[in-house]
């Protein structure tokens, strides 16, 4: 049974589409990285995933039932939106008493261990917490809750270097213990990297590519070699971008099949390259000829 | 029990490099039949990686026959890798000598013999894995 | 979520009754030295203060409990940690508005009760007599002040309030909002609602000279209208002259425009008895007075309607309140 299951899902405020023509399918036991600039739709998607949004276009199934549809459906679903925002005026612990009044499957016993364990104190009221710490707040209501997914709306961002750390290192742990699926927005691909085992780009609202991360890497090379024309490559080379000098040519290909020619020098990409190529570059078109002095 | 650490800069992904330090643990002697491999959510909560991606390299090291899971328990080693005996590494030293000379008396100079090496090298190692 | 609620709810609520508490003894203490009494008069600061104590509760109702019960939800985005849990919006909503209704009827109910108790004594009086002009508790000012009808807008305020709040999102602008026209109803009601729920009693009076009460004219000296001895403990409507084929009439006519003489220092003062007698001639001519009003034993039935409208226009609010929940993110 997919984790979410989205088709052609598209949203719009009045004029403008926030999200159009989504197709995509993540299988469960994956930590999913969405990553995109500023506007492209990540944060829509996450909001209609988890009910809080409702889609103009197209459908969406999540863990196997409609987002937002009912108490069996939230209970299945937890979401963190961005800056995890947490009730000022109650102290953690009556944070936790939140969870536990509020959810039925809450695991009271997890939720307490793992306060403890992160060194939040039980008294301390949560707006005079630090972002990291309000981040692991919400992360332990999240997982004290029991979902089967897990939504992060850019659960790092505001964080400082340890605090990211920290953050990512006990959200694995809770997927390795509970055979969470996870899928998280973000800006720092290097994080993704490490944490991530699959990936979905979303660019002006569409999704550019999604796939498993390793996959990706291994199918992407970058070639270089004497000036050609770009169109003459084999067709299961996929052109991703072209660039050329006078004497050199610098294609980056997705491709299957190993690459046979010589003449070409094979180098690798790093997972940050491979978004940035499908953030600057359209699937569909073919780059023009650019010429470099 | 080893430690295991990533290096960002190492052109493998994260897999590949867990793999490597067990092979290279294994070659050092650093590892032991019979020695537990890092469970699974430890090394985790250490290096706040995927755990598929832990559990990649243990099946891939069982593939190879280096390594065995025994379901609630761990992964334990079940056979050593030898550093090659000074008899093979001998030949395969001079070999490499002639080569050396070969690449110099052809013109190149130090930086272009290793970057050669090198590609070479890593484009072998990568059809190896992949 | 009832827990969660009362949490967020805390401060507001005890801060609301701990006022009531402070008036209630007021009102205590004072109550009883009143009865008895003919002579009121110094009671006017207490008797004001009460009146507007009521009018005052609903709109604090409304503005500062309805409004941020919802929009401090949604500025500090708590309600994405909230929706999360296994609660549905519908379950949060109801609950919010069930805690807050209850509490804000129970209010205006224990306030209301307090002042119409403590108030007895002068509403009795105002009720009986015709010749001073004292306020009874059918006129305007004081109905919306006594029996139910505080409750009915003490829940129509606040479930205003959080429809405002969903609709708006911003606190402070769903506080003007809320006032605003919170205050409009409240203004609209007695002058275009109240008078047409029961049907007024008419009654064509005749004219004579003792019961003459009031004349009005305008700065030229013009003698536009009189008023007749309403009656006692009504609320009226209507004290208009109508000439002989019933239509009403204004300035009067010219035969008792000299009944007044021009304010003149040097002259004295004219007998009433004499202006009574003058005016009487209208009645000679076929004049009458038209007295249209609300009898003061309506008090409870136009209570209870308007109890019942408010609660109804309470129920439109929370129905609207639930259709505009599903689009909020």
């Amino acid at each position: 049974m997919t984790v979410l299951r989205a088709q052609g899902l598209g949203k719009r405020y009045k004029r403008k589409w926030a999200l159009t023509g989504c197709t995509l399918e993540i299988e469960p036991g994956h930590v999913t990285g969405l990553v995109g600039p500023n506007g492209a739709g990540k944060s829509t998607l996450l909001n209609i995933a988890s009910g809080m949004l409702q889609p103009t276009t197209g459908t969406i199934e999540v863990c196997g039932g409609v987002p937002g549809s009912g108490p069996a459906q939230l209970a299945r679903v937890g979401y963190v939106a961005q800056n995890a925002p947490v009730y000022r005026g109650l102290t953690v612990e009556e944070h936790l008493r939140l969870g536990a009044r509020l959810n039925p499957a809450w695991d009271d016993d997890l939720a307490h261990e793992r306060a403890e364990r992160i060194g939040l104190d039980p008294t301390q009221h949560a707006g005079k917490l630090s972002g990291g710490q309000r981040a692991q707040l919400a992360l332990t209501i999240g997982i004290a809750k029991r979902p089967e997914l897990l939504l992060f709306d850019e659960p790092v961002a505001a964080l400082d270097p340890l605090a990211r750390r920290e953050f990512l290192a006990d959200l694995m742990e809770a997927v390795a213990a509970h055979g969470l699926s996870v899928v998280m927005s973000s800006h720092l691909v290097t994080d993704l990297e490490r944490v991530c085992d699959q990936l979905i780009v979303l660019v002006d609202s569409e999704v550019r590519i999604a796939g498993d991360v390793e996959e990706l890497l291994a199918t992407h090379h970058r070639l270089t070699g004497p000036r050609r024309d770009v169109d003459a490559l084999p067709s299961d080379q996929r052109v991703i971008s072209a660039r050329h000098t006078d004497r050199q040519t610098t294609v980056v290909v997705r491709t299957e099949a190993p690459i046979l020619d010589p003449t070409w020098t094979v180098s690798q990409l790093s997972l940050e390259d491979v978004v940035l190529e499908y953030m600057s570059n359209p699937v569909t078109t073919r780059p023009a000829l650019e010429v470099l002095r | 029990m080893i430690e295991f650490h990533l290096d960002g800069r190492s052109g493998l992904s994260p897999y590949q490099q867990l793999v490597q330090q067990v092979r290279h643990a294994l070659r050092l002697g650093l590892l032991d039949e019979g020695d537990q491999l890092p469970k699974v959510k430890d090394v985790v909560a250490d290096l706040a990686i995927n755990p598929n991606t832990v559990l990649k390299a243990y099946r891939e090291l069982e593939h190879d026959g280096l390594v065995a899971a025994r379901p609630g328990v761990g992964t334990f080693v079940t056979a050593t890798l030898n550093g090659a005996s000074p008899a093979v590494l001998g030949p395969l030293r001079q070999d490499l000598r002639r080569w050396l000379s070969k690449a110099r008396r052809a013109g190149l100079d130090e930086e272009s013999i290793e970057a050669l090496l090198m590609s070479t090298f890593r484009d072998s190692a990568r059809e190896d894995i992949a | 979520m009832i827990w969660l609620t009362w949490r967020q709810f805390r401060v507001p609520a005890l801060s609301v009754f701990a006022g009531l508490v402070v008036i209630g003894v007021i009102l205590a203490i004072t109550g009883p030295k009143l009865v008895g009494r003919t002579d009121l008069t110094d009671q006017d600061l207490l008797y004001g203060g009460t009146i507007l104590a009521l009018y005052v509760l609903p709109a604090v109702v409304g503005v500062f409990w309805g409004v941020p019960l919802i929009t401090r939800e949604l500025e500090s985005g708590t309600h994405s940690l909230v929706w999360n849990q296994t609660v549905t919006r519908k379950r949060w909503l109801s609950t919010k508005l069930g805690v807050g209704v209850l509490a804000a009827m129970v209010a205006a109910g224990l306030l209301s009760l307090a002042v119409t108790w403590w108030a007895s004594p002068i509403d009795a009086m105002a009720s009986a007599g015709t010749d001073r002009p004292m306020l009874n508790r059918m006129s305007p000012v004081v109905f919306a002040a006594r029996g139910i009808v505080p409750i009915g807008y003490a829940a129509f305020a606040f479930v205003l309030g959080v429809a405002v709040g969903i609709a708006l999102r911003r606190t402070v602008a769903a506080m003007a909002v809320t006032l605003v026209v919170f205050a409009a109803v409240m203004l609209a009601v007695p002058f275009l609602v109240r008078p047409y729920v029961l049907p007024a009693l008419d009654e064509n009076v005749s004219i004579t000279p003792t019961n003459v009460m009031g004349i009005r004219g305008n700065e030229q000296g013009v003698i536009e209208s009189i008023s007749v001895r309403e009656p006692a403990g009504g609320w009226v409507l209507a004290n208009e002259t109508l000439d002989p084929s019933g239509n009403p009439v204004s300035p009067l006519p010219a035969f008792v425009q000299g009944c007044v003489p021009r304010p003149d220092r040097s002259a004295p003062p004219p007998d009433r008895g004499s202006i009574g007698e003058c005016m009487a001639r209208l009645g000679e001519h076929g004049y009458t007075q038209h007295v249209a009003y609300q009898p003061g034993y309506r008090f409870w039935p136009l209570q209870w309607l308007e109890l019942a409208f408010f609660l109804a226009l309470s129920t439109l609010l929370t129905w609207y309140c639930f259709r505009r929940l599903r689009q909020l993110s």
